[in-house]
Protein backbone atom coordinates (compact mmCIF):
# COMPACT_ATOMS: atom_id res chain seq x y z
CA UNK A 1 0.00 0.00 0.00
CA UNK A 2 2.82 2.40 0.88
CA UNK A 3 5.55 2.56 -1.73
CA UNK A 4 8.26 3.40 0.81
CA UNK A 5 9.40 1.63 3.94
CA UNK A 6 7.42 2.75 7.01
CA UNK A 7 10.77 3.33 8.74
CA UNK A 8 11.13 6.42 6.56
CA UNK A 9 8.33 7.90 8.62
CA UNK A 10 10.80 7.97 11.52
CA UNK A 11 12.46 10.96 9.87
CA UNK A 12 9.43 12.85 11.08
CA UNK A 13 10.12 12.32 14.80
CA UNK A 14 13.18 14.54 15.37
CA UNK A 15 11.71 17.20 13.10
CA UNK A 16 8.40 17.45 14.91
CA UNK A 17 10.14 17.63 18.30
CA UNK A 18 12.51 20.34 17.16
CA UNK A 19 9.95 22.41 15.25
CA UNK A 20 7.34 22.24 18.04
CA UNK A 21 9.75 23.21 20.78
CA UNK A 22 11.28 26.08 18.82
CA UNK A 23 7.82 27.31 17.78
CA UNK A 24 6.64 27.23 21.38
CA UNK A 25 9.76 28.93 22.65
CA UNK A 26 9.54 31.76 20.13
CA UNK A 27 6.05 32.58 21.41
CA UNK A 28 6.45 32.34 25.16
CA UNK A 29 8.96 32.87 27.92
CA UNK A 30 7.61 30.59 30.62
CA UNK A 31 8.87 27.00 30.33
CA UNK A 32 5.55 25.33 31.15
CA UNK A 33 3.75 27.45 28.58
CA UNK A 34 6.43 26.69 26.01
CA UNK A 35 6.02 22.95 26.55
CA UNK A 36 2.23 23.23 26.39
CA UNK A 37 2.39 25.24 23.16
CA UNK A 38 4.90 22.74 21.74
CA UNK A 39 2.54 19.88 22.53
CA UNK A 40 -0.39 21.59 20.79
CA UNK A 41 1.78 22.41 17.77
CA UNK A 42 3.01 18.82 17.51
CA UNK A 43 -0.53 17.52 17.81
CA UNK A 44 -1.84 19.94 15.20
CA UNK A 45 0.91 19.15 12.66
CA UNK A 46 0.59 15.41 13.27
CA UNK A 47 -3.18 15.55 12.84
CA UNK A 48 -2.89 17.60 9.67
CA UNK A 49 -0.30 15.24 8.21
CA UNK A 50 -2.41 12.22 9.18
CA UNK A 51 -5.42 13.65 7.35
CA UNK A 52 -3.34 14.29 4.23
CA UNK A 53 -1.90 10.79 4.54
CA UNK A 54 -5.36 9.21 4.69
CA UNK A 55 -6.57 11.30 1.74
CA UNK A 56 -3.59 10.21 -0.34
CA UNK A 57 -4.16 6.59 0.63
CA UNK A 58 -7.79 6.85 -0.42
CA UNK A 59 -6.85 8.41 -3.75
CA UNK A 60 -4.28 5.67 -4.25
CA UNK A 61 -6.91 3.05 -3.47
CA UNK A 62 -9.48 4.56 -5.84
CA UNK A 63 -7.17 5.06 -8.83
CA UNK B 1 23.04 49.52 33.04
CA UNK B 2 19.92 48.21 31.30
CA UNK B 3 18.11 50.58 28.98
CA UNK B 4 14.41 50.60 29.92
CA UNK B 5 13.42 50.73 26.23
CA UNK B 6 14.84 47.25 25.84
CA UNK B 7 12.98 45.79 28.81
CA UNK B 8 9.80 43.92 27.95
CA UNK B 9 7.37 41.79 29.90
CA UNK B 10 6.18 38.42 28.59
CA UNK B 11 4.30 35.68 30.48
CA UNK B 12 4.69 37.78 33.62
CA UNK B 13 8.46 37.64 33.21
CA UNK B 14 10.61 40.71 32.83
CA UNK B 15 13.17 40.41 30.03
CA UNK B 16 16.08 42.71 29.35
CA UNK B 17 16.85 42.37 25.64
CA UNK B 18 20.05 44.42 26.17
CA UNK B 19 21.64 45.35 22.85
CA UNK B 20 19.04 43.93 20.45
CA UNK B 21 21.19 44.08 17.33
CA UNK B 22 24.09 42.34 19.01
CA UNK B 23 21.73 39.70 20.40
CA UNK B 24 20.27 39.11 16.93
CA UNK B 25 23.74 38.81 15.42
CA UNK B 26 24.82 36.35 18.12
CA UNK B 27 21.61 34.38 17.61
CA UNK B 28 22.41 34.06 13.93
CA UNK B 29 26.06 33.17 14.54
CA UNK B 30 25.29 30.39 17.02
CA UNK B 31 21.66 29.39 17.67
CA UNK B 32 20.80 30.35 21.23
CA UNK B 33 23.88 32.53 21.78
CA UNK B 34 21.82 35.71 21.64
CA UNK B 35 19.58 34.40 24.40
CA UNK B 36 22.55 33.45 26.56
CA UNK B 37 23.81 37.01 26.12
CA UNK B 38 20.42 38.27 27.32
CA UNK B 39 20.45 35.91 30.28
CA UNK B 40 17.62 33.74 28.89
CA UNK B 41 19.54 30.55 29.50
CA UNK B 42 16.69 28.04 29.33
CA UNK B 43 15.54 29.21 25.93
CA UNK B 44 19.13 29.57 24.76
CA UNK B 45 19.84 25.95 25.67
CA UNK B 46 16.62 24.78 24.02
CA UNK B 47 17.45 26.59 20.77
CA UNK B 48 21.05 25.42 20.79
CA UNK B 49 20.11 21.78 21.27
CA UNK B 50 17.07 21.68 18.96
CA UNK B 51 18.47 23.63 16.04
CA UNK B 52 22.03 22.36 16.04
CA UNK B 53 20.85 18.76 16.53
CA UNK B 54 18.48 19.07 13.58
CA UNK B 55 21.18 20.68 11.49
CA UNK B 56 23.86 18.13 12.36
CA UNK B 57 21.48 15.22 11.94
CA UNK B 58 20.67 16.45 8.45
CA UNK B 59 24.33 16.98 7.70
CA UNK B 60 25.10 13.40 8.75
CA UNK B 61 22.13 11.93 6.86
CA UNK B 62 23.45 13.46 3.65
CA UNK B 63 26.97 12.16 4.24
CA UNK B 64 28.27 15.66 4.89
CA UNK B 65 27.54 16.77 1.31
CA UNK B 66 24.19 18.51 1.70
CA UNK B 67 25.59 21.87 2.75
CA UNK B 68 27.61 23.63 0.07
CA UNK B 69 27.55 27.01 -1.61
CA UNK B 70 27.23 27.02 -5.36
CA UNK B 71 25.63 29.26 -7.96
CA UNK B 72 26.86 27.58 -11.12
CA UNK B 73 24.66 26.75 -14.11
CA UNK B 74 23.07 23.35 -13.47
CA UNK B 75 23.82 23.50 -9.78
CA UNK B 76 22.27 26.57 -8.26
CA UNK B 77 22.24 25.58 -4.63
CA UNK B 78 19.47 27.90 -3.40
CA UNK B 79 19.06 25.60 -0.40
CA UNK B 80 22.20 27.15 1.05
CA UNK B 81 20.40 30.47 1.54
CA UNK B 82 18.21 28.77 4.16
CA UNK B 83 20.96 26.50 5.49
CA UNK B 84 23.08 29.58 6.21
CA UNK B 85 20.44 30.62 8.74
CA UNK B 86 22.36 28.68 11.37
CA UNK B 87 25.34 31.01 11.01
CA UNK B 88 28.84 29.86 11.80
CA UNK B 89 28.08 26.19 11.23
CA UNK B 90 27.43 26.87 7.54
CA UNK B 91 30.21 29.38 6.91
CA UNK B 92 32.93 26.89 5.83
CA UNK B 93 30.76 26.23 2.76
CA UNK B 94 31.28 29.83 1.63
CA UNK B 95 35.07 29.45 1.81
CA UNK B 96 34.96 26.16 -0.08
CA UNK B 97 32.52 27.56 -2.62
CA UNK B 98 34.68 30.59 -3.32
CA UNK B 99 37.76 28.39 -3.73
CA UNK B 100 35.90 26.13 -6.16
CA UNK B 101 34.67 29.17 -8.10
CA UNK B 102 38.22 30.37 -8.60
CA UNK B 103 39.29 26.94 -9.81
CA UNK B 104 36.41 26.62 -12.29
CA UNK B 105 36.75 27.84 -15.83
CA UNK B 106 33.87 27.76 -18.33
CA UNK B 107 31.88 25.45 -16.08
CA UNK B 108 34.63 22.84 -15.70
CA UNK B 109 36.71 22.36 -12.54
CA UNK B 110 40.47 22.48 -12.94
CA UNK B 111 42.20 19.09 -12.59
CA UNK B 112 44.54 20.61 -10.04
CA UNK B 113 41.64 21.45 -7.70
CA UNK B 114 41.71 19.76 -4.35
CA UNK B 115 39.10 20.76 -1.75
CA UNK B 116 40.31 21.82 1.67
CA UNK B 117 39.55 20.01 4.91
CA UNK B 118 39.00 16.67 3.18
CA UNK B 119 36.11 18.05 1.14
CA UNK B 120 34.12 19.28 4.16
CA UNK B 121 31.23 21.38 2.74
CA UNK B 122 32.95 21.52 -0.65
CA UNK B 123 30.81 21.85 -3.79
CA UNK B 124 30.79 18.98 -6.30
CA UNK B 125 33.26 18.89 -9.17
CA UNK B 126 32.07 20.62 -12.34
CA UNK B 127 30.31 20.21 -14.59
CA UNK B 128 27.08 19.30 -12.85
CA UNK B 129 24.47 18.58 -15.51
CA UNK B 130 20.93 17.59 -14.77
CA UNK B 131 20.06 14.00 -15.77
CA UNK B 132 23.73 13.17 -16.31
CA UNK B 133 26.16 11.22 -14.15
CA UNK B 134 28.18 13.59 -12.00
CA UNK B 135 29.27 13.96 -8.39
CA UNK B 136 25.85 15.12 -7.19
CA UNK B 137 24.14 12.08 -8.70
CA UNK B 138 26.79 9.91 -7.03
CA UNK B 139 25.86 11.45 -3.67
CA UNK B 140 22.20 10.76 -4.35
CA UNK B 141 23.01 7.16 -5.27
CA UNK B 142 25.13 6.66 -2.15
CA UNK B 143 22.90 8.25 0.46
CA UNK B 144 19.48 7.72 -1.13
CA UNK B 145 16.62 9.33 0.79
CA UNK B 146 19.14 10.47 3.39
CA UNK B 147 20.49 13.05 0.94
CA UNK B 148 17.05 14.55 0.38
CA UNK B 149 16.12 14.40 4.04
CA UNK B 150 19.48 15.80 5.06
CA UNK B 151 18.93 18.75 2.76
CA UNK B 152 15.49 19.34 4.27
CA UNK B 153 16.71 18.99 7.85
CA UNK B 154 19.46 21.54 7.37
CA UNK B 155 17.12 23.95 5.59
CA UNK B 156 14.47 23.66 8.30
CA UNK B 157 17.10 24.22 10.99
CA UNK B 158 18.16 27.42 9.22
CA UNK B 159 14.56 28.58 8.91
CA UNK B 160 13.87 27.89 12.58
CA UNK B 161 16.87 29.98 13.51
CA UNK B 162 15.32 32.96 11.72
CA UNK B 163 12.49 32.79 14.26
CA UNK B 164 15.09 32.58 17.01
CA UNK B 165 16.87 35.66 15.67
CA UNK B 166 13.59 37.56 15.80
CA UNK B 167 12.99 36.34 19.35
CA UNK B 168 16.42 37.59 20.39
CA UNK B 169 15.81 40.95 18.73
CA UNK B 170 12.24 41.70 19.76
CA UNK B 171 11.11 39.07 22.24
CA UNK B 172 8.52 36.34 21.73
CA UNK B 173 6.23 36.54 18.72
CA UNK B 174 2.54 37.16 19.23
CA UNK B 175 0.36 34.05 19.40
CA UNK B 176 -1.89 34.06 16.32
CA UNK B 177 -5.65 34.07 16.91
CA UNK B 178 -5.99 30.69 15.22
CA UNK B 179 -3.47 29.26 17.68
CA UNK B 180 -5.36 30.28 20.81
CA UNK B 181 -6.82 27.59 22.96
CA UNK B 182 -10.59 27.88 23.08
CA UNK B 183 -11.43 25.56 25.96
CA UNK B 184 -12.52 27.45 29.02
CA UNK B 185 -11.91 24.61 31.44
CA UNK B 186 -8.17 25.04 31.30
CA UNK B 187 -7.23 27.45 34.03
CA UNK B 188 -3.92 28.32 32.42
CA UNK B 189 -5.54 29.42 29.21
CA UNK B 190 -7.96 31.49 31.21
CA UNK B 191 -5.03 33.16 32.86
CA UNK B 192 -3.51 33.84 29.47
CA UNK B 193 -6.77 35.19 28.11
CA UNK B 194 -6.98 37.51 31.08
CA UNK B 195 -3.63 38.91 30.07
CA UNK B 196 -4.92 39.89 26.67
CA UNK B 197 -5.78 43.46 26.10
CA UNK B 198 -9.21 44.63 24.97
CA UNK B 199 -7.81 45.38 21.56
CA UNK B 200 -7.30 41.68 20.98
CA UNK B 201 -3.57 41.66 21.56
CA UNK B 202 -2.22 38.16 22.09
CA UNK B 203 -1.26 36.75 25.48
CA UNK B 204 2.44 36.60 24.77
CA UNK B 205 2.89 40.12 23.53
CA UNK B 206 6.20 41.73 24.16
CA UNK B 207 4.96 44.82 25.89
CA UNK B 208 7.44 47.31 27.25
CA UNK B 209 7.33 47.54 31.02
CA UNK B 210 5.44 50.47 32.61
CA UNK B 211 8.68 52.17 33.52
CA UNK B 212 9.83 51.84 29.92
CA UNK B 213 6.66 53.51 28.72
CA UNK B 214 7.14 56.29 31.25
Amino acid sequence: MISISPTYLMYYVPLIISISLVFGATRHEDTQTILKHAFYTARWITGFMAIIFVILLLINWMV
Amino acid sequence: MASSANVIQVDAERIDLKNRSLAAFLAWLVPGAGHFYQGRHTKGSLYLVCILTTWMLGFALGGGHVVYASWQPGDRRWHYILQAGVGAAALPALIQGNRMRKMTDKGVTSRSYEPMWGGFMAPPHRPVIEDRTDEVSAWYATYGAGYEMGTWYTMIAGLLNILVIYDAYAGPLAVPISGRKKKDDDSDSEQQAAGESDSGAPAATSEPTPEAKA
